[in-house]
């Protein structure tokens, strides 16, 4: 390979020591008042979230630099994706984030629905949309019983995965699985919902903002969670705009910014909701933002089952979705568009596209390539966990080890999201 | 989102200032715009771009165009916060010379992405200030995301392995 | 009958002595498995779960289970341990704290067939400055532990404990001072005696108040887990610890619960005392384990739901509010005993 630069195991040494210490010589000169020590945290530790690795440099207990070390847990889907046929693509690319997989399946077929200039019955919309929001509650509730669970405050994890078992069952019965559904199809959504499921629905949606209102009492009115997060590791919007950073952590720091507003896709215009955003941009910020969400998204699911479309639940376009099932053994032209797509796919027109969602995270970009053949030629996620980790080290230089696992988890990184 | 319009004074707008030969073309489709640029051209194109209101870069990513001719290529999602408004970037370097100026001084959401092109396509990215593997092993060698690096096959290093170094890869 | 190392209230003969230490140690390694299993089945329920439930009837046998599966593992030592203090910590802890048991009077003498026997191990002049001595030295345990297991997180989870043992031991001894005025003796039985009208926990409350904060602070419990702080420091000082060395860890900490409930039971509840009733003899025992095992419960009900809180909160929670307030109410009630009498 003629442009292999590639460094060798003692240049990366070299260049690792260079960068990771060289700033702080000054500080750990002779002065025994000022040693420095370096703490490998991860990748196992009970608070990095998987397998992240924070190479962190301590004074005493505080923090002086950090450097995360990622890719533990690399898999190459995306690699993986180019060797599927697109509609095959959408279990592994559902496997990035795997706290968001109605986000990341929805981002990869929002993507290619662009290429192949798809129109998305309304009734698939509306379901989109529920599944979206339960499965940002979920990953709230799992982000909320975690970090309580960083913070010492061990009894809100199993209260937080109760409510989470809740949502998974609504999944369950909807798709057939609790994780990495497959739910959301090209053109529409894999089923239409069970009977019954929408009164498991309203008893979820009536009681989830009591369960929150309980959980805000028991964290929110705890004068030790107060000062644990109030006031710690700020930073200030124009600093977390330059680094990338959106989602929860942007509206924490006063910044608006929600796409399901600025950009409205899958009928999002159609529902009323607020944008919870922060003042401060401190981790109690960022805490009460994702709370505030809990019940803007449990408003939306509400107004969505209310308004919920009759009529097809995936595009009539046979080219793209399977026919119905009854139609197989009475129809010639079914069977063979049926066999056509379970073996080669659909073919997509060349082009290529960035399609990005608002997700419980931060903006998940979907980039998409066609290079007019039936498999991807590139697909890439725009993975907020990933961009949103760069800006741990501001965040934390200068406080305390405690306060660099509270950040971190007020960050609510999802590994699998980062090393893809 | 501009217009195709809207794309194209916004592209004779950039060859004004930021070099005549910078912009090589403009694509509109599926209602995205797109700027094809010269790669050495990228930080002021970028610098302009922003000065115009796309001030958020929200995402770098890689392409490999195999077998088109240059085969890499980088894209810059640019995003207008208050027109509501986003742009493409896009440049194409070779194999022979994949190197592209660093936007990360300006931009610092690009570390992690630059170096993440880098580890996946090979585009070496000048005046980053750590380019180094970022989510396949520090002595890996090659660049998976090529279109032409097969797929499957991967032998695992074991432990038991370890003293035969990293032949494992090849 | 005399002692080298103090004055005693009451000695009985040597071979009582002999027999009595047997018992308090075995009643110790009783209990702690039943704190044990309480502690995981409250939580349990704090937490909307079962809890063990597999283990014997109602997982009764689960604590055995426990310790079965400790003892027989592998005695696992890092290369970079410091071999003799790793092994020694772990004694330390757990000899400190069945020390400190020892003092603890579960009922006044008694008549057990025919011998006069004092249902405590020790009643020694200096009571309560025997309990905090021990304290103090099982502080060691954990710092040697940490220091000599050659690893960072053990480092820093030592560092911690020594920090916080410098800030509550001060603020703990303070607020039995009052008590102590009020009482005028140093003997626990001495003090649980001069309760009989009316607990201490009536015009000590601020003492008491301040008594079990510390006693939090001073057993590692949570809210003030430092020293382990399992999302921080993995497990802290005690991160490198396996098999039995852990176990003696894990021991220590539950008879160092023990010992800090039944020290706040004998100053501020009454001891063996009922109100309105005067139960005989025998009973008094049971009183105070039950009084004990409230407490126990409380501890159990503050891990389940407070957060853990951060190191220089703490310390400064130590110093600059703990403190001040137990020397305000020592002084007050110097004022107030001066002036009564």
């Amino acid at each position: 390979m003629s442009t292999d630069v590639t460094p060798t195991p003692s240049d990366y040494r070299a260049m690792e020591e260079s960068t990771t210490l060289a700033p702080l010589e000054r500080l750990g000169s002779d002065d025994m008042d000022h040693e420095l020590l370096t703490l490998n945290m991860g990748p196992h530790h009970p608070a990095t979230h998987g397998v992240l690795r924070l190479l962190v440099t301590l004074e005493g207990e505080v923090v002086r630099d950090l450097k995360p070390i990622i890719g533990y847990v690399h898999t190459g889907i995306e690699k993986t994706a180019e060797d599927k046929s697109y509609w095959k693509a959408i279990p592994v690319v559902e496997r990035m984030d795997y706290l968001a997989y109605y986000f990341n399946a929805y981002a990869f077929c929002g993507a290619t629905e662009t290429l192949l200039e798809l129109e998305v019955p309304p009734r698939a919309q509306y379901l989109r949309v529920i599944h979206m929001e339960l499965n940002r509650i979920m990953s709230h509730l799992v982000w909320l019983g975690t970090s309580a669970l960083d913070l010492g405050a061990m009894s809100m994890f199993w209260y937080c995965f109760r409510d989470r078992e809740l949502i998974l069952d609504l999944f369950e019965q909807s798709s057939g699985a609790r994780m990495h559904t497959r739910y959301i199809q090209i053109g529409g959504v894999a089923e239409d919902i069970p009977r019954g499921w929408e009164a498991k629905l309203r008893e979820f949606t009536s009681q989830m903002p009591t369960r929150a209102d309980q959980y805000n009492d028991l964290l929110a009115n705890n004068e030790i969670v107060l000062q644990r997060l109030r006031g710690v590791c700020p930073l200030a919007e124009e600093e977390l705009l330059k680094l990338g950073v959106t989602g929860p952590l942007l509206r924490a720091a006063g910044n608006p910014w929600d796409l399901r507003k600025a950009q409205p896709y899958s009928s999002y215009d159609h529902f009323d909701f607020n944008i919870p955003v922060g003042t401060e941009g401190d981790n109690w910020d960022r805490f009460a933002v994702r709370v505030a969400e809990i019940y803007e998204s449990v408003k939306i699911i509400e107004q969505a089952m209310d308004g919920l479309p009759e009529g097809r639940t995936i595009t009539d376009d046979r080219k793209v979705a399977l026919p119905p099932r009854h139609e197989l053994a009475t129809s010639m032209e079914a069977l063979i568009h049926h066999f056509k797509l379970v073996t080669e796919g659909f073919r997509v027109p060349p082009g290529e596209v960035y399609f990005p969602i608002e997700g419980p995270r931060g903006e998940y970009g979907c980039f998409v390539r066609s290079d007019g053949s039936s498999k991807p030629a590139r697909v890439h996620m725009r993975d907020p966990s990933f961009v949103n980790l760069q800006a741990t080290a501001p965040m934390t230089e200068g406080s305390y080890i405690a306060d660099l696992i509270a950040t971190l988890a007020m960050l609510d990184p999802v590994l699998g999201g980062i090393d893809r | 989102m501009p217009d195709s319009v809207g794309l194209e004074l916004l592209a004779q707008d950039l060859a004004a200032r930021a070099g005549a030969d910078a912009v090589l073309a403009t694509v509109y489709f599926r209602d995205r715009a797109t700027v094809i640029v010269e790669p050495y051209t990228i930080v002021p194109v970028l610098e302009q771009l922003r000065e115009k209101g796309y001030g958020a870069l929200m995402s770098v990513h890689g392409v490999d165009y195999y077998p088109e001719e240059p085969r890499l290529g980088v894209h810059y999602e640019l995003l207008d916060m208050n027109a509501v408004d986003r742009v493409t970037v896009k440049l194409r370097v070779t194999l022979d010379n994949p190197h592209v100026p660093s936007v990360t001084p300006n931009w610092p959401t690009a570390n992690f992405q630059e170096r993440e092109i880098y580890d996946m396509f090979g585009v070496i990215f000048d005046g980053h200030p750590d380019l180094r593997r970022i989510l396949m092993p520090e002595d890996y060698e090659g660049h998976p995301q090529r279109r032409d690096f097969p797929v499957g096959g991967e032998p695992v290093l074991f432990t038991i392995d370890e003293s035969e170094g990293t032949a494992y890869t090849q | 009958m005399t002692t080298t190392l103090a004055a005693v209230g009451y000695a009985e003969e040597w071979y009582i002595q002999i027999v009595k230490s047997v018992v308090l140690f075995l009643l110790a390694v009783q209990i702690v498995p039943v704190v044990l299993l309480a502690e995981r089945k409250l939580l349990g329920r704090f937490q909307n779960r079962y809890g063990p439930n597999r283990v014997g009837p109602f997982g009764a046998m689960q604590p055995l289970a426990d310790i079965i599966k400790l003892a027989t593992k592998e005695p696992f030592q890092p290369s970079t341990a410091i071999g003799f203090l790793y092994a020694l910590a772990p004694v330390i802890s757990l000899l400190t704290a069945l020390a400190a048991f020892a003092i603890l009077p579960f009922g006044d003498v008694a008549n057990i067939f025919g011998t006069e026997v004092g249902l405590y191990g020790l009643d020694v002049g200096i009571g309560v400055l025997y309990v905090f001595a021990f304290g103090a030295i099982a502080f060691y345990g954990l710092m040697l532990g940490g220091w000599a297991s050659g690893s960072k997180y053990s480092f820093l989870g030592a560092m911690r404990a020594a920090a916080q043992l410098i800030s509550y031991e001060v603020a703990m001894g303070l607020s039995l001072v009052g008590v102590l005025m009020m009482a005028g003796t140093l003997s626990l039985t001495g003090i649980v005696e001069q309760q009989s009208g009316m607990w201490y926990i009536v015009p000590q409350f601020v003492g008491f108040l301040i008594f079990i904060t510390a006693g939090f602070a001073e057993t590692n419990r949570a809210p003030f887990d430092l020293p382990e702080a399992d999302a921080e420091l993995v497990a802290g000082y005690n991160t490198e610890y396996g098999g039995s060395k852990f176990a003696a860890y894990f021991f220590a900490e539950y008879v160092n619960i023990l010992v800090v409930s039944g020290i706040a039971v004998t100053m501020f509840l009454g001891g063996w005392q009922l109100p309105f009733i005067d139960p005989p003899g025998f009973v008094d025992p049971f009183v105070v384990l039950a009084k004990i095992f409230v407490f126990v419960f409380l501890f159990v009900w503050i891990r389940a739901t407070l957060p853990r809180l951060r190191y220089d909160q703490l310390m400064s929670f130590g110093w600059k509010v703990l403190l001040p307030l137990a020397t305000a109410n020592a002084l007050v009630t110097a004022i107030v005993v001066v002036a009564t009498s």
